[in-house]
């Protein structure tokens, strides 16, 4: 109320207008959250994606009534305005129609980089195009949205290079790195308070607090591996979120409010729930590497005995006449592209009359749920992936468990105290009667500490590309079975 | 200054709104979930149409150029991704339906 009637005041003639145009947005922010509460079932998602695509067409298009109807200050604005808009919507039609479902965690890492761009850009037009010096309200909402935005903007580049393996991204590093953290950290928020207590300067000040937030966005996110990506996308997501809000505060518009604080509040939601399932706080994930990584690393006590390498004809053998066989995917699937492979394997055996289940660890792969998006993507029925909790009974009545790629989450030191992974929930793999384990190499995984799984007395290892070992499996089972 | 107050009183509201439907949400839906609130943030667009109207000079002509261009990709791609996600998520019956069919 308070609202229409300040807008009543000042603009009497168009009043009636912003009265329409505000609950044409209140009601795309209803289709907004609507659709986010379908997305709470496999069966309803997709509409669920559809229902918040009409509220976002619904409030594109009231937004351009509006500007039609009000008028604006210069036709150039409108041309560069739509111009935008159409080279935008074929770039993003085009990228994620073209997009490996391997490659989507960078893909989401991108489409974020350029909504905090954009959420930086909208708050810090704000900031500097106005003829009067704004108000205090909007330094503060403003600045934080360019602030925000900047961050998640290099931020989520970095995150994406990282996820895409571009080899220069990836052996950055930075030596003392709490150091720049903080360095930059105060630089951004120092020039922020600079901002709103001089805004006569707003220039100067405006420009230095994006230049060292989009600093602090690369130091933020260069320390941070690649296993730890799941959290660190989901915390810049979040950041979007707010960068849009705190700019729909500034400009007064109630769908970037509640959509912004809505992706927030996931963005949020979601790294809790990994940093959970990865039993570390959340801010130690973001600062970067297992704690004291190269200490651990070093130190970590190898476990006693040696591995046993075994071939495709055995793996064969084993499935075959196994009554139940569960399936650990991880990381080294995505990276192999072997989820096809997977799957047909899994298919086979239920011909055959094995029971086959997929074992879907909260954290595996790059981003939270990337296992069961690249299983769909190989038309596994969504029932047969099984969260940690009901599938950890299950493995003492399993004759055999395939882990294809996956390591830390299996690794049963983090049942005892005083190792890096200590206290994550694991899947309890080495409880079945059989392991085999599929890796590429005798690497130790991101936690930086050998696997005792893999020295067990009823673990196998096959070694080599996950794609080509899947296959040979796949060609001995065909053959015992013919 | 009560203009503010209402604002922030709704970003509390749909803060709680949002925690509370996320909540719900499986995590084998979590990716999709995260690209479609992914596009949600891309209604930073309508935030690009309003300040459009007032532009009056080349540096906001820039910013405006560049935001839309980044926030419609945002927008456009994020449902179009999501949608193909969603797409792929199928249910044992009926994943035999379409077999049924395909026979």
């Amino acid at each position: 109320m308070l609202v229409i009637e300040k807008l009543t005041v000042e603009q009497p003639s168009a009043s009636a207008l912003d009265i329409v145009a505000w609950f044409v947005y209140l009601l795309s922010a209803v289709l907004f959250v609507v659709g986010l509460h379908f997305m709470n079932s496999p069966k309803t998602a997709r509409k669920g994606n559809f229902i918040s695509s009409y509220g976002m067409i619904i409030a594109c298009v009231m937004a351009f009534i509006v500007l039609f109807m009000q008028g604006f200050i210069s036709p150039i604005a409108v041309v560069v305005l739509i111009a935008g808009i159409a080279i935008g919507a074929v770039a993003g039609v085009v990228s994620a129609k073209k997009v490996k479902m391997t490659d989507m965690p960078q893909l989401v890492s991108v489409f974020n980089t350029v909504g905090g761009g954009a959420a930086a850009l909208v708050a810090l037009n704000d900031i500097l195009a106005g003829q009067h010096e704004p108000s205090l309200v909007v330094l503060i909402t403003a600045g934080l949205g360019v602030l925000i935005g900047s961050v998640t903007f290099t931020g989520s580049l970095i995150a994406a290079g990282k996820l895409q393996g571009i080899g220069f991204v990836k052996k950055m590093s930075l030596p003392g790195k709490s150091v720049w953290n903080v360095l930059f950290a105060l630089l951004t928020i120092a020039s922020f308070v600079m901002l709103c207590v001089a805004p006569d300067q707003r220039l100067l000040w405006s420009i230095l607090t994006t230049v060292f937030a989009l600093c602090y966005g690369l130091v933020f996110v260069i320390p941070i591996g690649g296993a730890d990506m799941p959290v660190v996308i989901s915390v810049l997501n979040a950041c979007t979120g707010t960068a849009v809000a705190m700019s729909g505060l500034a400009i007064d518009n109630v769908a970037l409010i509640v959509a912004g604080a809505l992706v927030g509040a996931a963005g949020v939601t979601l790294s809790v729930l990994m940093a959970k399932a990865m039993n570390r706080p959340l801010l130690s994930v973001l600062a970067g590497g297992f704690g004291g990584s190269d200490a651990a690393a070093g130190s970590a006590d190898g476990p006693e005995g040696t591995m046993k390498e075994t071939t495709p004809d055995d793996v064969a053998v084993q499935l075959v006449y196994a009554d139940k066989v569960i399936f650990v995917p991880g990381f080294g699937l995505a990276q192999a592209q072997a989820q096809r492979e997977l799957a047909d394997l899994g298919e086979l055996l239920k011909e055959h009359g094995v029971e086959v289940e997929y074992a879907i660890h909260p954290v595996a792969g790059r981003m939270p749920g990337h296992m069961n998006v690249l299983l769909a993507e190989a038309n596994v029925p969504y029932e047969e992936l099984v969260d940690l909790d009901d599938i950890n009974p299950q493995f003492p009545s399993a004759n055999v468990s395939l882990v294809v790629g996956a390591n830390d989450v299996t690794n049963p030191a983090a049942r005892k105290p005083g190792t890096p992974v200590s206290g994550m929930p694991i899947l309890d793999v080495d409880k079945s009667q059989h392991v085999v384990v599929m890796k590429r190499g005798r690497g130790r995984g991101y936690a930086g500490i050998e696997n005792e799984l893999y020295f067990e007395d009823n673990t196998q290892m096959l070694f080599g590309d996950a794609k080509d070992g899947l296959q040979a499996v796949i060609a001995a089972v065909k053959e015992l079975l013919n | 200054m009560p203009d503010l107050v209402v604002s922030i009183t709704l970003f509390v509201l749909a803060l709680l709104i949002g925690i509370e439907v996320i909540g719900k949400v499986p995590a084998t839906l979590h990716t999709p979930l995260m690209s479609g609130a992914n596009s949600i943030h891309g209604i930073v667009i309508v935030g690009v149409v309003i300040v459009a109207a007032t532009a009056d000079n080349w540096l906001s002509y820039v910013f405006i150029f560049l935001a839309a261009v980044l926030g419609t990709m945002n927008v456009v791609g994020g449902y179009v991704v999501t949608d193909r996600m969603l797409e792929m998520f199928k249910s044992d019956k009926s994943k035999s339906a379409d077999q049924k069919k395909g026979a």
